[in-house]
């Protein structure tokens, strides 16, 4: 029997004038990964908020680990880790004392605090820099730090609020295998990104958000077929009438229509996304004597699902951001 | 960055959830302890947040006893140095107890950590709570310092060891009720800047028109009557008449001149009960979204 974790219904939000959630319905399976979507402002972290009981809805519910997120809080908090965008440590603080403190306020006894602490520094490479204090930390360490407080407790739902933003791509890299281990471990982990890269490498299921609205979902390879194929941009060694063979050659890779340059040296065409199709395209040309200078494939991006999906690119803003505009200004 | 396997044995919560064999209130005592020794790794990484409760008190000790003290004659006889060590406590007290809790609630409430501590399965309420205890500790260090360079500049307490920590006791509750008044700043201004203004702007008015550092028998009616009714006014004549040192305020025919023990204890009780329920509201409505 899989049980739900995240059991979402109709959660909508307001900040003032902005309209945060529009009516957005989530769901994870137990063990599961859930890839939240979404463009800076999307409703991303208002989302993550309200599912971890640091804000309420203005209608709709939500119940997590099978408790309801308003009138159940304590029991939620008792099942969850949280790592928010911006890192939620202490930088006056060693990366140790944070861990054993983050234990002991989540009723882990003092001696086991310290114990799982160790364990945690040793496991996210954190242990040489375990006594320095985390203002001298970079970006990476910050990070990992907040990911191994949030599982201080080994919860069985982790939340992760765009996890990975801002790292290079050798720690990107490295959180990725964190959190598959940990879902491995039958943890349940909602992930929100804005790379669809990440949601795509980690995600069991993806939920598009955009303006505070679900406007996709379904598991990556749904959704990319949704979206559309690769886009195969090749340019030529000499301009036309070689573009003319070219389509022909390449007819039986793709029967989309191409799209041609002015200058009639360059071409697009949507392909499938197959093993070895790079090679096979060039091959293909210099059967008809086209000589290639340059072939490129690209997948779809984020830019891509939106604009396929709302026909508007996706908007990087920080100011529509929802969690730059906290309640607490009250 | 290697695997977390552990998760493969427990995929349950590390603390059993459901078990909470511990009552409430000793739960949010254990989480207020826990962030109070937070705050005081804080201080131990920066030392100068103390000045206020060591520096501070020993050169106001020197300075308002060998300046005042040389021109001050106090209604009814008595040494200035005996008379104004009570009052150099209070006034110690009342600034720095509410001003470090105003200063570091206003400055956690401005970064993430608040929020991490708010998705623990921790008691809420102790975050305020743990502040007001680092602070309460800050306290006792400053009434030590108070109290070491008042020895050394000449005051001498006339009781027994009972009369003097139960001197030093009043005082201590004093300022401990402050920080439940600074943590209402803390939480109720935008940043720690704000409420270390606004916080000076209430508490030195408070410290100054009172019988901390100069007899009030002679003050203008109006103002006498400010004064007397002023709870550092109650604190300082209540810390003196305990440590059996000069106090002109037993002469003044007000009620809490003449019941100073009594008057400060209701302060320090009324000033906490409201102060905390106020602050703890404030923080609810700080952190609701």
């Amino acid at each position: 029997m899989t049980a739900t974790m995240i059991e979402a219904v109709g959660l909508t939000k307001r900040y003032g004038e902005t309209r945060a959630l529009a009516g957005v319905d989530l769901e994870a399976a137990q063990g599961s990964i859930l890839g939240v979507l979404g463009p800076n402002g999307a409703g991303k972290s208002t989302a993550v908020r309200i599912l971890t009981t640091l804000a309420r809805p203005d209608s709709g519910t939500a119940r997590v680990a099978g408790f309801d997120v308003v009138t159940e809080g304590a029991e939620v908090r008792r099942r969850i880790g949280v790592t928010a965008q911006d890192a939620t440590v202490d930088v006056a603080l060693t990366g140790r004392q944070n861990l054993v403190m983050i234990g002991e306020l989540s009723r882990v006894p003092r001696r086991d605090a310290i114990a799982r602490a160790d364990e945690l520094l040793d496991e996210f490479s954190l242990a040489d820099a375990a006594d320095r204090v985390v203002k001298g930390y970079s970006g990476g360490m910050r990070r990992r730090l907040d990911l191994a407080a949030s599982i201080v407790t080994r919860p069985p739902m982790l939340f992760l609020d765009e996890p990975t933003t801002g790292l290079d791509p050798a720690s990107r890299a490295a959180m990725w295998g964190v959190i598959r281990d940990l879902r491995a471990g039958g943890v349940t982990v909602l992930l929100t990104t804005q790379y669809l890269d990440e949601a795509d490498q980690l995600a069991d299921r993806i939920v598009v958000i955009d303006h505070g609205r679900v406007i996709a979902e379904g598991t990556p390879a749904e959704l990319k077929t949704q979206v559309g194929r690769q886009r195969l941009d090749v340019r030529l060694a000499r301009p036309a009438p070689s573009t003319v063979d070219a389509f022909d050659a390449l007819a039986a890779i793709t029967s989309a229509p191409p799209v041609i340059s002015d200058d009639q040296r360059t071409f697009s065409v949507a392909v499938d996304d197959e093993p070895g199709l790079a090679s096979r395209v060039v091959a293909q040309l210099a059967t008809v004597g086209v000589v290639v200078d340059e072939v490129a494939l690209h997948r779809p991006s984020l830019d891509d699902v939106f604009f396929h999906l709302t026909g508007h690119a996706a908007e990087v803003g920080d100011s529509s951001d929802p969690s730059d505009i906290p309640g607490e200004v009250a | 960055m290697t695997a977390v396997q552990e998760l493969d044995r427990t995929p349950t919560t590390l603390a059993a959830p459901q078990s909470s064999a511990r009552s409430p209130h000793f739960e949010w005592l254990h989480d207020a302890v826990v962030l109070t020794r937070r705050n005081l790794v804080h201080v131990r990484r920066e030392p100068a947040q103390l000045s206020d409760v060591t520096v501070q008190p020993i050169l106001f000790t020197l300075l308002f006893t060998q300046l005042f003290g040389a021109a001050m004659v106090l209604p009814g006889g008595g040494s200035y140095t005996d008379f104004a060590i009570g009052g150099l406590l209070i006034m110690n007290l009342a600034t720095s107890a509410p001003m470090g809790t105003a200063v570091g609630l206003g400055s956690d409430m401005s970064t993430g950590i608040i929020d991490r501590f708010r998705t623990l399965a921790m008691r809420r309420s102790a975050i305020v709570a743990g502040r007001t205890f680092s602070d309460l500790l800050a306290s006792v260090m400053c009434a030590v310092f108070v109290a070491l360079a008042g020895l050394i500049v000449g005051w001498r307490p006339d009781t027994g060891p009972v009369g003097l920590l139960a001197g030093f006791g009043v005082a201590l509750l004093f300022g401990y009720s402050l920080s439940w008044f600074g943590a209402c700043i803390g939480l109720g201004t935008k940043g720690p800047e704000s409420a270390q203004s606004i916080g000076l702007i209430i508490l030195f008015p408070l410290a100054f028109v009172s019988n901390a550092f100069v007899p009030t028998n002679h003050l203008p009616a109006w103002l006498g009557k400010i004064a007397a009714w002023n709870p550092v006014s109650a604190v300082g004549a209540a810390v003196r008449e305990l440590w059996g040192n000069p106090n002109p305020s037993s002469t003044i025919h007000e009620w809490p001149m003449q019941h100073p023990v009594a008057a400060a204890l209701i302060w320090s009780l009324v000033i906490l009960g409201v102060c905390s329920v106020v602050a703890n509201q404030l923080f609810k409505r700080r952190t609701a979204e």
